[in-house]
């Protein structure tokens, strides 16, 4: 039985809350970034398993960036930033300031915009998620693949260390009078991980 | 009336296997580091493809789904295949997928090599179960969709960005 099994109501809104700041905090980095308003919405937060959580962001075939740490520390995680291929491209021309439209395909200018924003999107996730919790989250360098979207969401649970196939998803929504992006971030705590996080907020596994 | 002729396509999703009969087809979508496994008997026309996501169930605990792992997933669908009447001697393989698919500067990534390591225990698994491979699309750092036609025996690689490929 994995840890995941354990889980009950109170553990998944838990969870689910410390996923909402996160997410919170990475929009404010989103904005600082792009000099303006970012609100934030977290539609949907849930764990899920990997067969499931293709059909949840897209289509398996379906083009995606996506960003990827390993997170060391008292409770070793992965942690990756998710972003349909539409939104990639808009976060490139907003970062660049270029007319939306602009990115068209990924070129290595795009694809170190794509991961140095999700290296600060993912950092302020974490830290909010590290205040919370009073851990001590220290991620790796960012890994950064475009590609279809199973092929992507499977080598980033396996990439690097395979510790489950389930994940803690929150997907997010940042959204300004001018534009939404959507992305998802995932969080895969290696087995006794998960057991820490709940602990640090004061909740034990049976 | 306009007859349309839709061919019927079975999906196959991650850590799972199927076995069909021709003219079916059989697609998985998406392999990244794991790898498509399709054997095929040419003349009773039974086929099968898994698309497993770890090389070695010696390692983990957990085998709640045989069908994860590359040691156990090839030698429970060639049971199945059998049983529906394939022929042993007659089968072959192709496979595709393992591919390395983040890259970053300083990486532990490079020395796990998951995909690698995937595709050369489907080669061993293949090989001590004695079928020979016919065809082969492994590595690089991109995705792959395989589709597998029963009636051909052929394998369609589809990628983001690069012509159809046929193994």
């Amino acid at each position: 039985m994995e840890t995941w099994d354990k889980l009950n109501a109170l553990h998944l809104d838990a969870l689910k809350e410390i996923g909402n700041i996160g997410a919170g905090n990475a929009a404010t980095a989103l904005a600082n970034m792009l000099g303006g308003r970012i609100q934030m919405t977290v539609p949907r937060a849930g764990v899920l398993p990997l067969q499931e959580i293709a059909s949840l962001v897209g289509y398996e075939e379906e083009p995606v960036a996506c960003v990827e740490f390993s997170v060391s520390g008292p409770a070793p995680s992965k942690i990756f930033f998710l972003l349909n291929e539409p939104s990639a491209f808009l976060l490139i021309d907003l970062l660049l300031g270029k007319p939306q439209g602009t990115t068209i395909e990924l070129d290595e200018m795009g694809s170190s915009v794509l991961t140095e924003m999700g290296n600060i999107l993912t950092g302020s996730f974490l830290n909010a998620f590290a205040g919370f919790c009073h851990l001590t989250f220290t991620p790796s360098v960012p890994a950064f693949a475009f590609d279809m979207l199973g092929a992507v969401l499977s080598a980033a649970f396996l990439e690097g260390g395979y510790f489950s196939d389930r994940a803690l998803v929150i997907e997010t929504r940042f959204y300004s009078e001018m534009v939404t992006i959507s992305g998802h971030f995932f969080l895969i705590p290696e087995n006794e991980a998960l057991g820490k996080i709940l602990q640090s907020l004061g909740l034990e596994l049976d | 009336m306009e007859a349309v002729i839709k061919l019927e396509e079975a999906k196959v999703g991650i850590a799972d296997w199927r076995v069909a009969l021709a003219p079916e087809r059989l697609v998985t979508l998406g392999l990244g580091s794991c790898v498509g496994i399709a054997l095929y008997d040419p003349v009773s026309r039974w086929g099968g493809l898994a698309h497993i996501m770890l090389p070695d169930s010696r390692q983990f605990q957990d085998h709640g789904n045989r069908a994860k792992f590359a040691d156990l997933a090839i030698p429970d669908m060639l049971a199945e295949m059998l049983r529906r009447g394939a022929r042993r001697s007659r089968l072959v393989a192709r496979i595709a997928g393992g591919a390395q698919m983040f890259t970053s500067v300083d990486r532990h990534l490079s020395f796990l090599n998951i995909g690698q390591r995937n595709t050369a225990m489907v080669r061993q698994t293949l090989e001590g179960l004695g079928i020979p491979i016919a065809g082969a699309d492994t590595g690089g750092n991109f995705g792959r969709t395989m589709i597998f036609d029963l009636a051909t025996g052929q394998v369609h690689i589809r990628t983001i960005g690069r012509p159809l490929k046929t193994i």
